[in-house]
Formats: structure tokens, C-alpha cells, sequence
């Protein structure tokens, strides 16, 4: 019978047991009915599809790929993977200028940062949102983030590059996109942290965008172009010293440790463990006794903690809510893990925006009932949509943490001389 | 006591696709026709096969009258029953262990037989087919396809009804209706209405009760000496190759390997059984494990694919007349009159054969009846006339999955399926993908009064997870139809105890832990533990 041992499934779909509990725990099931569920998305329908391509069903772009059913499945099968490879797989057709646009966050933000008082203008004038919702099906109720004049990459150039040789410890940052283009503080503040406790902070020797946007929008062989680049970056960087690779974005991080092998087939199990966020290195760091953080006895601030879908899938989210409660002025208060709904471009397209908003709406209706000072979260498409709905201002752990240190203290207490 | 007030020209006795067919035929010459069955359609040899389009091939080195029956009834299927056949094409292939020289003799007993055989470069075979052995040095590509025994069936039984045919399905025949040497009609057992006895009378009554037919021939005081062979199978859990797969050798174990519908099927073994193990077919470790082992030579792929059952039919070998003793079995079609073999007049059996040759055997056995009626200027049309559903199809865009699959099924009768509510829409089985609106169909139109008939009518159960959700939701279904909660209670516990059946020989790892999961579903949260499983009504 030693047969029977051995003939055990190694497709991922057959590991399903059928127990619904992944369409349970889908935020668009219950909001589109014209999307069937990840159950029936996932592996039910890829028995379908491995017969014949044509059971592939359009309605799987409703997907938001937040990976939630993942979490909930009790017997490991990557049914949000499955969804998205198939999407990439069977679509037809090709993506939209729209969709193409939305992606390309690196080619927009290097445009937009060079005039970007103009840009932030008018993406803002109620005109352009009109004629973009018209014609590109951007919905006009949407903000865009505030493009910067000054990129963090520039920033770090001239004014912090040179100070992180003295640090005889050095992690690499990916900063991605959004801190780059758009929210340079968070990297300001990324860079202090790190410095304040003795650790150098490097960047990467070529970034580009994670590749999430292009995934989602399925510009998959631009994707792996920038992520074959960003892996031949973080080995370079791993070898040359850098302890970890970090980042503030819990999707960027996600999307270079999971999505880069289980959907664009990129092998990266030799540094996986070494790419990181920022808040899971510093909280090890902390528990070996490596490092401490001491916080300003005058910082008083009543938190709402948001978990982001991917800070969910990773496993992180502990991290950042025992930093945040580590600050002894800060009342947090954890809020219901729930989809915000933005899922990255997904909420920024027209015909997602009742979807999105609808999935987000528990969770804007528990901050206003909180009513925090503001919302802490780890993923910049989560502050967008958090932001824009519920006018509460939101910030990234890090930035909190920054914010709240006794950087003179700190340093002292990491044994840093001046 | 009931009679029924009508006088049959031709009663058929047997649901499976040789009674159904020959119903069919019978009906469309113009005939008065009733078909009893014991049970359900499907539920003998027919629903429990390889679903094999057999090009002939197989039969080609040995029996040149088989191979030849297969290639042209094959090609008339394509034609006919369009909707219920997949030309998936096939391949012979020779293993290292095998004899190269073999396919020589087979490729020319092929062309012989009229079978499109050809012998191409093996590195060609594994472009087509990349499941298949890597190891393979010699392919053939042949005609095979894949068939499905349950749509075939009802199709036919459709049709028939559709040209007049009255149709008694769990009416068990227990006794001839005779005057001296005439067989008048038939007493049957109503399994559903409390064992009821109902008579019906004909000038002719047609045994096509495949291995049962023995007994029933034996009842008629006549005798036909059949012996029965279990065939097991195991279906795994999704496609594992899309083009039949078969080893070039002379006929052996578990060495073919066809893709039907949504999954695979490896099989068979042939061992004699005894008559009254027939109706308690149960597939053992061993067989499981030759299948298994002589499975991964053709696709080793099937090592690490989930097994979803295993199932065992039983074949009516029939000894020819001139050697009672069974050491000579013909594999070819008999048809017998029995009124000049053994004096009984009004008394056909019509056996042996293949799911391949039903329709060929359904002519004969007409035609006969024609001759005995004296009605021989009604000439057969089924090989020209499609069976429902397989009629050409209308390009229509299909939007969900349901709709997708229920079209595979039902064909160009899938415009009968209610679609125009949610409700209508909303799955019942996800993994075969089965609307509500198709199950609604199958009870109107498709003889279904119980679980078990909709399973083999629509998949319903038949997929990965074996009737883990859908049969309760099934269920519920069929009970607005009559209000008789006790009744459908009953029928889930038969229905999940015959899936248990099938998934017991192959119960180890994820198919296990998906049976202990259904098993506290229905055990533990909806208290069937406790009920009678009625395996009667299978």
C-alpha cells in the first residue's frame, strides 16, 4: 500500500476542502453579485479551466487580490493566486490605456514630480476629474495623492547619503513609489529612525516600482522586468552587507516576498526572510535586546490601528500594534480587521468605485465612532481611501514612531556617542 | 394489483443505453413502446465504464468483427450524439518494457479494420499530450474520444419518450405474463409505491438487462449463459490529459486512461465474479493499487493527482450457444430470438457488445422485433438522426459558468433550463457548477425523483468534493416538489453513503480529510446519522 502514501495531490486547488469558509471571508462577494466568489473563482474553477480555457470568466477582475480568502483557508491553498494567475492567463483583452496609466506608478511619478504644483493643481480641478472620469474611467470621485517637487531619492542624495557610513550596522530601505513621488516624509522619518538607534540606511543600487500596480492591471511582462531589477538590487545589496532589505509599504513587501514567486514564477526563496518591513526588523531587533526605542514622556495620542489586507496575509500586523502600544502616551485601539476597499487602482476605476466603497464602509463608520486623533496604517493605498472617506488624517507606523521618539534619548540609550 | 389499460407492441426491459436505445429505435419506427427499468437509467454497466469512444483500436490485433463494429458505430456517435462525445483523439503508446515490434502488427490489424492508425515520432506524441510517459519510444494516434454514458442514455430515453414511448423507471420485472409458449407482458415490482405489483402486455418483450438479463432469461424459462466480469476504475480529481491515452500491447490491466468531462479515468481490471456479488460491486486495495501503478506508467502525473473515487461495473460476457461452458466468450453482439433457439415465442435478448456498439445492438434487436411483428417495411433511421441535444448548435454567448457547463451537458436542450432569475442562476453543486434552474429542468423533463437520479443527469455530487454542500441544497429542492421531508432525509443518507462507497478504497489524504468534513456536516450537524440509507433506491 506504499502507494497510497505517496499519491498525494501536489496541485494547490485540490487541497481545497469545500468548506466556503474563503467565500465567508471575501469582502466583494457580499457587495457584486456578479462576482462568484473565491471559492468558485479559485479552485473550483480551475478544475474547469484545466478543461477548457473558455469557463475562464471575465468577473474575476471584482477580484481585489487582498488575499483575505488565503487567510481564512484552513488548508492552504492560494486561492487568491489562483484567481490572479488566471486572470493573467485567460484575459483577453489587453489593458486599457487607463489601466496602463494607473500602473505605471514610476514613468507618472518621475513625470509628475517635475512640475508638480501644476500636476497636484490639476488633478484636483473638478474639470480634469470630470473629463478623466468621462473619458478614462478614473471616477471623478477620487483624490489623487499630492505629487512632490523634491523626490525622497533626491533628498536622501544630498542630504543623508554621506552621514551612513559611520554606522557600523546597514539595512537597505525600498522605499517604493509612494514615499519616492508623492510622501517623502515617511522616508525622512525612516532614515531617523534607524540612524537614531545606530543602524545606516541605504538605498538600493536600482529601484523600481514592486510591480503590484502592474500586476493587478496585468502588464505582467513589465512587471517582471522591474522585479527581475529589484531582486538582482536586494541580492547585490544583501551581499555587500545590508542586514535586510526594509520597507514601509506592508504591499511592497508582500508583493517582492509572495507575489514574485507564486505569480510572476520569479524564484526568491534565497533572501525571502531578508526582505522585510520596516516595523517586523525593528520589533526582532527590539525582543534580542539589539536596539531600543525611547519615546518623549509629552507625546498624547488616542490611535486607530487599520490592518492592511497584505499586513494581514504576511502575519505582520502584530508588529506594528506592539511598536505603537511600546509609545506610553498612545491610547490604540484596534480596529475590526477590514477591507478598506481601495485595493491599490482598483478603487481609482469607475466602474470599482460603489464596490470599493461599500466594502470600505464598515470600517469608516467604526473610525468615526473611535474618533481618533488620526488612523495609523502600513499601506498607502489604505491612508488614501481612509483619507478621502472619512476626512481622518492617516499616518504610517513609522512616521508615528519617528514622531513620538526621544531621538537624544534614543541615541543615548543605543549607546551612540553625541 | 395494476394493469396498465395500454397494449404495447414492444416492451424493452433495461435503462441502460442498449434498452434506452433500443426504446428509441422501436419508437421512432412508430412502434408502441414501453421501458421499465429496476432502478435508475445508468444505474448497470453503463453509468459504471470508461465513458471510452473507442476508435476500435483496441480490439483491432484480436477481434477484427469488434474493431470494425467500433470504427463505424464511433464515427456515427461523432455524428449523432454530437453533444454526449469529445474528440479528445487518442494515443497507443509503447513503454520501454514493451515490444516495439508490436506496433507493426497493430498498426496494419488497424488499417484492416478501417481504423485511421498512425504511427507518429513519440517526441511528436509529447507535444500533443504532455501528461503522457516521457519514457514512451513508440506512439500511435488513433480516433479515440471520450463519451458520456449518462447524457447517451437520456438522450435516447428522451427521444423515445418525445415519439411516444411510455417510460417505468424502479419498476423491477419479477414475472413473465404467459400463455403456453408465448411470453404476453410482464409483472413488475413498483420499488416507489410500497412494491405495488403492475402488469403490462405486449407481443414482444425485449430483455436488454446486460448482466441482469441472465436472471431474467432464467425467469423466462430460457437460457442464456452469461458470465459476469467486474471492471474497476478510479476518477481523479481534474484533467490530467486531454488526449486518450492507451498502452500498445494486447489487452490488459488499467491501461487506459480517459479524459471525460471535468476529470480522468484510469482503468480497468477484469476478474470473474460471482451472480450475487453483482449488485455489491466494491473496488478492493489491490485493485486500487494496480491501477494506481499501471496509471503512472501511462501519466505519471496521476501519482500526485487527487484520486476522487473508485467504482467497479460489471460486463455481460456471453458464452457463444455452441459452448455452453464459457470457455469460449464472444465479445461481439448477440441478439437472440428465442422463439427459434428455444421455442419461447414474443421473447428477444439482445447483449454482449460494448457502450460503443448500443445503438448497432439497438438496431438489431429492432429489426427483429419488426420480423416478428411482421412489420418489416419500418426501417431504422438512428444512425442518421441526431439524439437530442446533439442537434447543431446555435453560436449563443454563454455568459456563467452554470450556463457554461449546463450547455455541455444538456446541449441545444440547455435552452429548456430556467436562467432568467438570480435564483434560477444561483450554483447548488460548485464543482459542477449545477444552477438551480438545471436541477428544476431535470425533475420536469428528465425522470428525477431522488438525489441519486440527478446526480447521474446532471454531475450534481460527481465533482471534487464529492455532494459535500449540494446535496443538501439539492435536496431541498426536490422536497418543494412533493413536501415529503421524511423521504428526502432518507434519500441524503443514501446519497452521501454511496459516495462514501466510492471514495472508501481511496480514502487517504485530502479526499480523506474532505470526507471527515462532510461527514460532521451531515453526521453531526444535520443529525443523519442515524437514518436508514436506503440502498434500494440507487
Amino acid at each position: 500500500m506504499d502507494l497510497q502514501n505517496e499519491n498525494i495531490s501536489i496541485h494547490n486547488f485540490e487541497q481545497c476542502t469545500k468548506c466556503t469558509v474563503c467565500t465567508v471571508s471575501c469582502p466583494v462577494t457580499p457587495i457584486n453579485p456578479r462576482y462568484p466568489g473565491p471559492k468558485q473563482a479559485g479552485p473550483d474553477g480551475e478544475r474547469y479551466r484545466l478543461k477548457n480555457p473558455e469557463f475562464f470568466d471575465e468577473a474575476f477582475k471584482y477580484c481585489l487580490n487582498c488575499k483575505r480568502c488565503e487567510v481564512a483557508c484552513p488548508s492552504d491553498v492560494r486561492i487568491g493566486d489562483i484567481i490572479l494567475s488566471a486572470r493573467l492567463k485567460h484575459t483577453k483583452k489587453r489593458p486599457s490605456l487607463r489601466d496602463t496609466m494607473l500602473a505605471e506608478t514610476d514613468a507618472m511619478g518621475s513625470l509628475a514630480t517635475i512640475c508638480a504644483p501644476v500636476v497636484n493643481l490639476t488633478l484636483s480641478m473638478s474639470p480634469v476629474k470630470y473629463v478623466m472620469d468621462r473619458t478614462f474611467g478614473i471616477d471623478n470621485h477620487r483624490r489623487f495623492p499630492k505629487y512632490t517637487s523634491t523626490k525622497f531619492v533626491t533628498w536622501f542624495k544630498r542630504h543623508a547619503a554621506s552621514a551612513q557610513k559611520q554606522y557600523t550596522r546597514q539595512v537597505s530601505y525600498f522605499h517604493g513609489c509612494y514615499v519616492n513621488y508623492n510622501y517623502p516624509a515617511l522616508g525622512r522619518a525612516l532614515v531617523g529612525l534607524y540612524n537614531a538607534v545606530g543602524i545606516g540606511v541605504n538605498l538600493l543600487e536600482r529601484e523600481r516600482c514592486c510591480g503590484v500596480a502592474k500586476i493587478a492591471n496585468r502588464l505582467v511582462k513589465e512587471a517582471t522586468r522591474d522585479a527581475e531589477i529589484n531582486l538582482t538590487s536586494i541580492r547585490k545589496a544583501l551581499a555587500d552587507g545590508s542586514e535586510a532589505v526594509i520597507a514601509t509599504s506592508s504591499t511592497c513587501c508582500f508583493t517582492m516576498r509572495d507575489e514574485y514567486p507564486h505569480i510572476l514564477g520569479l524564484e526568491n526563496g534565497d533572501i525571502r526572510s531578508s526582505i522585510t518591513l520596516a516595523v517586523a526588523h525593528l520589533s526582532r531587533l527590539i525582543e534580542r535586546g539589539d536596539i531600543k526605542l525611547v519615546f518623549r514622556e509629552d507625546y498624547r495620542r488616542r490611535i486607530a490601528y487599520h490592518t492592511p489586507c497584505h499586513m494581514e496575509r504576511m502575519g505582520f500586523t502584530p508588529y506594528s500594534i506592539s511598536l505603537l502600544e511600546a509609545i506610553p502616551g498612545v491610547e490604540l485601539v484596534v480596529l475590526d480587521s477590514n477591507c478598506c476597499g481601495i485595493a491599490g487602482t482598483y478603487g481609482f476605476k469607475k466602474e470599482n468605485y460603489p464596490t470599493s466603497q461599500a466594502i470600505g464602509e464598515p470600517l469608516f463608520r467604526q473610525i468615526a465612532d473611535v474618533a481618533p486623533d488620526f488612523v495609523a496604517t502600513d499601506c498607502e493605498t489604505c491612508k488614501w481611501q481612509i483619507e478621502m472617506s472619512t476626512g481622518h488624517e492617516v499616518k504610517n507606523p513609522v512616521e508615528i514612531l519617528f514622531e513620538a521618539l526621544d531621538v537624544e534619548a534614543t541615541r543615548r540609550a543605543n549607546n551612540l556617542n553625541n | 394489483m395494476k394493469k396498465l389499460d395500454k397494449h404495447y407492441d414492444v416492451i424493452v426491459i433495461g435503462g441502460g443505453a442498449t434498452g434506452a436505445g433500443t426504446a428509441r429505435d422501436c419508437a421512432l419506427r412508430g412502434l408502441k413502446v414501453l421501458l421499465v427499468e429496476r432502478f435508475d437509467f445508468t444505474h448497470g454497466a453503463t453509468g459504471r465504464n470508461h465513458g471510452l469512444l473507442h476508435s476500435g483500436a483496441r480490439y483491432a490485433v484480436t477481434d477484427r468483427e469488434s474493431a470494425t463494429e467500433c470504427i463505424e458505430e464511433n464515427m456515427i456517435l461523432r455524428r449523432i450524439a454530437a453533444n454526449c462525445v469529445e474528440d479528445t483523439g487518442g494515443l497507443f503508446i509503447t513503454l520501454p518494457e514493451d515490444d516495439l515490434a508490436y506496433q507493426q502488427t497493430f498498426v496494419e490489424a488497424c488499417q484492416a479494420a478501417g481504423i485511421k492508425a498512425e504511427a507518429i515520432d513519440p517526441a511528436l506524441a509529447r507535444q500533443m499530450e504532455p501528461a503522457v510517459n516521457a519514457d514512451i519510444i513508440g506512439a500511435v494516434k488513433v480516433p479515440d474520444g471520450s463519451i458520456d454514458p449518462f447524457r447517451l442514455t437520456m438522450a435516447n430515453v428522451y427521444d423515445a419518450r418525445l415519439h411516444g414511448a411510455d417510460i417505468l423507471t424502479y419498476h423491477e420485472v419479477t414475472d413473465y405474463i404467459r400463455t403456453g409458449s408465448r411470453i404476453e407482458g410482464v409483472v413488475m415490482r413498483n420499488h416507489r409505491n410500497g412494491g405495488e405489483e403492475v402488469r403490462a402486455t405486449a407481443d414482444v418483450v425485449v430483455n436488454a438487462a446486460g448482466i441482469w438479463g441472465h436472471l431474467l432469461a432464467e425467469k423466462a424459462g430460457v437460457s442464456v449463459k452469461m458470465f459476469p466480469a467486474k471492471g474497476s476504475l478510479l476518477v481523479f480529481g481534474h484533467r490530467v490529459n486531454n488526449i486518450v491515452i492507451n498502452r500498445c500491447r494486447k489487452p490488459a490491466n488499467a491501461d487506459i486512461l480517459v479524459p471525460g468531462d471535468t476529470v480522468c479515468v484510469i482503468g480497468t481490471t477484469s476478474d470473474r465474479v460471482p451472480f450475487d456479488s453483482v449488485d455489491r460491486m466494491e473496488v478492493t486495495p489491490e485493485e486500487v493499487d494496480v491501477l494506481l501503478r499501471e496509471g503512472v506508467k501511462l501519466a505519471p502525473g496521476l501519482a500526485t493527482t487527487r484520486i476522487l473515487r473508485a467504482y467497479a461495473g460489471v460486463r455481460p460476457l456471453v458464452a457463444s450457444d455452441d459452448d455452453p461452458s464459457g470457455r469460449s466468450i464472444s465479445r461481439g453482439i448477440v441478439c437472440l430470438d428465442h422463439a427459434s433457439r428455444d421455442g419461447l415465442e414474443g421473447f428477444i435478448t439482445i447483449t454482449g457488445g460494448k457502450l460503443m456498439t448500443y445503438r448497432l445492438m439497438a438496431e438489431w434487436a429492432t429489426d427483429m422485433v419488426c420480423r416478428k411483428l411482421g412489420r418489416t417495411n419500418l426501417k431504422c433511421v438512428t444512425a442518421q438522426r441526431p439524439l437530442p441535444g446533439s442537434e447543431s448548435k446555435k453560436n449563443k454567448s454563454l455568459k456563467t459558468a452554470g450556463s457554461k457547463a449546463a450547455r455541455g451537458r444538456h446541449g441545444s436542450l440547455a435552452v429548456n433550463i430556467p436562467s432568467d432569475s438570480a435564483s434560477d442562476r444561483a450554483l447548488v453543486c460548485e464543482c459542477e457548477n449545477v444552477s438551480v434552474g438545471e436541477i428544476e429542468y431535470a425533475v420536469k423533463d428528465l425522470h428525477v425523483d431522488n438525489l441519486l437520479n440527478l446526480r447521474r443527469r446532471t454531475r450534481l455530487g460527481m465533482g471534487t468534493c464529492q455532494g459535500q454542500l449540494c446535496v443538501c441544497r439539492a435536496s431541498a429542492i426536490l422536497e418543494q416538489h412533493d413536501g415529503c421531508t421524511d423521504r428526502h432525509l432518507d434519500d441524503i443518507a443514501s446519497f452521501v453513503n454511496e459516495r462514501w462507497k466510492g471514495i472508501r478504497p481511496v480514502a487517504w489524504g485530502d479526499a480523506m480529510a474532505e470526507t471527515q468534513f462532510t461527514s460532521w456536516i451531515y453526521g453531526a450537524v444535520c443529525g443523519l446519522d442515524n437514518r436508514r440509507s436506503v440502498d434500494e433506491m440507487v
